[in-house]
């Protein structure tokens, strides 16, 4: 017996039932399609003239006979056949088993999210990707290490999350960019049409108790459905490999590839919170207070919204489903071989600066200390204390004539701290570079 | 009469209730104004305000499940003992023996939920622009419940006493060893000293205090059950409150002028 078997009969029972699924989603949508949808445009070859719908019918009926396989398939799991083809996930896991491909593939998703909003919220669109979605996930969970590790039950929640900030976003994205048109052509907003006073008994408090309703039954039928983890008692000799902390710390527990723990682990995190604070004393737009819009604060919801995919969601996910033993980083379909070496050869800023002179200054004494580290200290102190001015005076200068001084410091220096991890990735990937300053005898290294 | 009726006009229903029920104008501003509960809200709101695809309820979601938290925490703690003894196998038997056998599941997916909620509610306030002017207070108040949410959930993680628990918390306490000043293995701790001893070592830093002790151990088990159970919700509950007072006073859910 294969101890790793990417299908069982019990797996490809529950996927016969996740297509059925995902074959009524389509149903649906199929009988919506022909309602709202048309034809195709009568030039358009082959299809010209023929309903839109038929494409959803046909991709309802192949998701049907798909499920109906997964129920009637009589032979061996071992031989059946609709799984992910191996030319399939090995590309994946070598292309993508890398965290700069993974990281700069984020960004990218973030900044295709942002300039093709007006594309992506159509319902046809929208729709088309999450179905890619749920049948990417239901293909790969025929494979046996991402369902090891999707499948976890700490893990369960994640995934639910990423569909569900996926939906909330495109929410969001539908209704700003509706508003941005409005606003365009002096309209009054969503937000202001039927606006009248509701008494809250009966409008509120029956949605909140609806709400709380489908809550309870969803907390049930989840305790029945996925048995908390426990594992072995607790033991301080046994350290298991990977050690990670709770999923929600992942992003923060990320940030220790590339920097110290008083940096990762402290700093950062108080200034990610400070500047939350922050937020609303330093952003000086009146615009779109109380209603959905981005236009008018295209600034403001970029940067959040890069703080929250890029540096927090990508990071989570980075951190519970791409990293195994000894922190490397796995394919999604890659099994999580604990002898997979990495080589790691990082050096400091100041090795390569004194190369260049005759070798590092050696010695403990301050002085020693400082001019080793000369070079990597005045790029820091550049970065947080010239730099800010530098800004203000140029690029930014609009917003320094609007903050004032005070306020234009803080966030200055806000968003260069927001800079700092993707300038440490960079670098890292880069030029192998470990620590820009890097004071071990002080505990001391940026 | 119809029973419903008999029962909505006894002396108890009406001592209970003070006004009937709430099926008129009047009676649905009445009891609005008069149930304790209810009084939370205000008698009317602005439509669209309510709308679920404006606040996606996240807020309010929230809430709801800190309540099954709480309700659900309670029950657990009938049955769980804080002690390395006990702590483990206290847990297991919840699975094996006990009747209310799920409430630790709903407990911890409860309490995954409630930190993805929080996080969407302050993703839903921060595009609805709804920090701005005169709410700004109200997103500090925000942020602090966000803190004490995911502290929250990280206190609890450590009390199954398995290996997934103390090393999570290994991890995570880790951290505190490498604060600036204030961590025994921080930059700066050095500075901290009198007369050349340090003031700041692994028997007196902030992991030590974090912790009770240089490692995971029973004294964290005691600290984190107390921190979990006690003193973090209480701050919550307090904080919440404020949350929703503020709420209120800055003019119920934000809309355009
Ligand atoms: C335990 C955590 C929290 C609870 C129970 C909670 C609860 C609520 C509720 C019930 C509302 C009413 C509107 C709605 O449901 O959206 C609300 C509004 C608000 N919340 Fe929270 N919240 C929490 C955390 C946060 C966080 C983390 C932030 C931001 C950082 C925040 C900022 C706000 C603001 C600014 C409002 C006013 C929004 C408006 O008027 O549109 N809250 N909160």
């Amino acid at each position: 017996m294969n101890p790793h078997p990417d299908l069982t009969s019990s797996v490809i029972h529950g996927l016969g039932w996740y297509y059925l699924i995902v074959f009524f989603m389509n149903l649906y949508w199929t009988v919506r399609s022909y309602k709202v949808d048309g034809e195709f445009a009568s030039g358009v070859p082959v299809v010209g003239g023929l309903p839109v719908a038929a494409v959803w019918a046909c991709i309802s009926s192949v998701l049907l006979m798909i499920s109906v396989a997964h129920f009637t398939g009589t032979g061996s799991p071992d031989t059946f056949m609709i799984r992910l083809p191996e030319f399939f996930k090995n590309p994946v896991d070598a292309f993508f088993a890398d965290p700069v491909v993974y990281f700069l593939g984020s960004v990218s998703l973030f900044v295709f999210m942002v300039v093709f909003r007006e594309w992506w919220v159509k319902d046809s669109v929208a729709w088309s990707l999450l179905q890619a979605s749920l049948i990417f996930m239901g293909l790969s969970m025929s494979d046996y290490d991402f369902r090891q590790i999707v499948g976890k039950p700490d893990n369960v929640p994640i995934v639910a999350m990423l569909f569900i900030v996926a939906f909330l976003t495109w929410i969001y994205f539908r209704r700003a960019t509706d508003n941005d048109r409005r606003v365009a052509e002096g309209r009054p907003l969503f937000e202001q049409e039927d606006n009248e006073k509701v008494l809250v008994w009966p409008d509120l408090v029956y949605t909140e108790l609806i709400c709380m309703i489908l809550l309870t039954a969803l907390l049930i039928f989840w305790g029945i459905g996925l048995e908390a983890p426990l594992e072995e008692p607790a033991s301080s000799v046994k350290t298991p490999n990977p050690s990670k902390a709770p999923w929600y710390f992942l992003g923060l527990q990320e940030m220790l590839v590339y920097f110290d723990p008083w940096l990762a682990g402290v700093v950062l995190p108080g200034i990610i919170l400070g500047g939350l604070m922050a937020v609303p004393y330093i952003d000086f737009n009146k615009a779109g207070n109380g209603y959905y819009c981005f236009k008018d604060r295209w600034f403001a919801v970029s940067t959040f919204l890069f703080g929250f995919f890029p540096l927090w969601i990508a990071l989570i996910v980075l951190g519970t489903f791409l990293r195994g033993p000894n922190w490397n980083f796995y394919g999604i379909y890659e099994l999580w071989d604990v002898h997979k070496v990495k080589a790691a050869n990082n050096v400091n800023l100041s090795e390569y600066v004194w190369s260049l002179f005759g070798g590092v200054p050696t010695g403990s004494d301050i002085l020693t200390i400082l001019k080793r580290e000369c070079v990597g200290i005045v790029l820091v102190l550049g970065y947080f204390f010239v730099l800010p001015p530098l800004l203000g005076l140029t690029i930014l200068r609009r917003f320094f004539v609007r903050m004032g001084v005070l306020r234009f410091l803080v966030f200055s220096n806000l968003i260069l701290w927001m800079a700092v991890l993707p300038i440490k990735m960079v670098l890292r990937w880069s030029f192998s570079l470990k620590y820009i300053v890097g004071i071990p005898e002080w505990f001391f290294n940026i | 009469m119809s029973v419903g009726d008999y029962i909505r006009n006894s002396q108890i229903w009406r001592s209970v209730f003070r006004h009937p029920a709430p099926t008129d104008r009047r009676n649905r501003v009445v009891v609005m104004l008069t149930n304790f509960f209810l009084h939370l809200h205000p008698v009317s709101v602005k439509q669209q305000g309510i709308a679920l695809s404006y606040t996606w309820c996240m807020g309010g979601i929230t809430f709801f499940l800190f309540l099954v938290e709480a309700l659900t925490g309670v029950l657990l703690m009938f049955y769980y003992r804080p002690t390395l003894e006990w702590a483990f196998y206290d847990i297991q038997a919840l699975r094996d023996v006990q009747t209310l056998g799920i409430m630790r599941e709903i407990h911890r997916w409860g309490a995954h939920a409630m930190v993805i909620t929080v996080w969407l509610h302050m993703y839903r306030v921060f595009l609805t622009g709804s920090y701005k002017p005169p709410r700004e207070f109200n997103w500090v108040i925000g942020v602090l419940l966000l803190v004490l949410t995911l502290l929250l959930s990280f206190t609890g993680y450590l009390l199954p006493w398995d290996q997934l628990a103390i090393w999570a918390i290994t991890v995570g306490s880790n951290m505190a060893r490498a604060h600036p000043f204030l961590g025994g293995e921080g930059p700066g701790f050095q500075l901290l000293n009198m007369g050349g001893y340090d003031l700041i070592t692994n028997a007196s830093d902030a992991k030590f205090l974090l912790l009770g002790g240089r490692f995971v151990g029973e004294a964290t088990l005691n600290r984190f059950y107390i921190l979990h159970c006690v003193a973090i919700p209480v701050v919550v509950s307090g904080l919440i409150a404020i949350h929703f007072w503020r709420v209120r006073k800055d003019g119920g859910i934000s809309q355009p002028l």
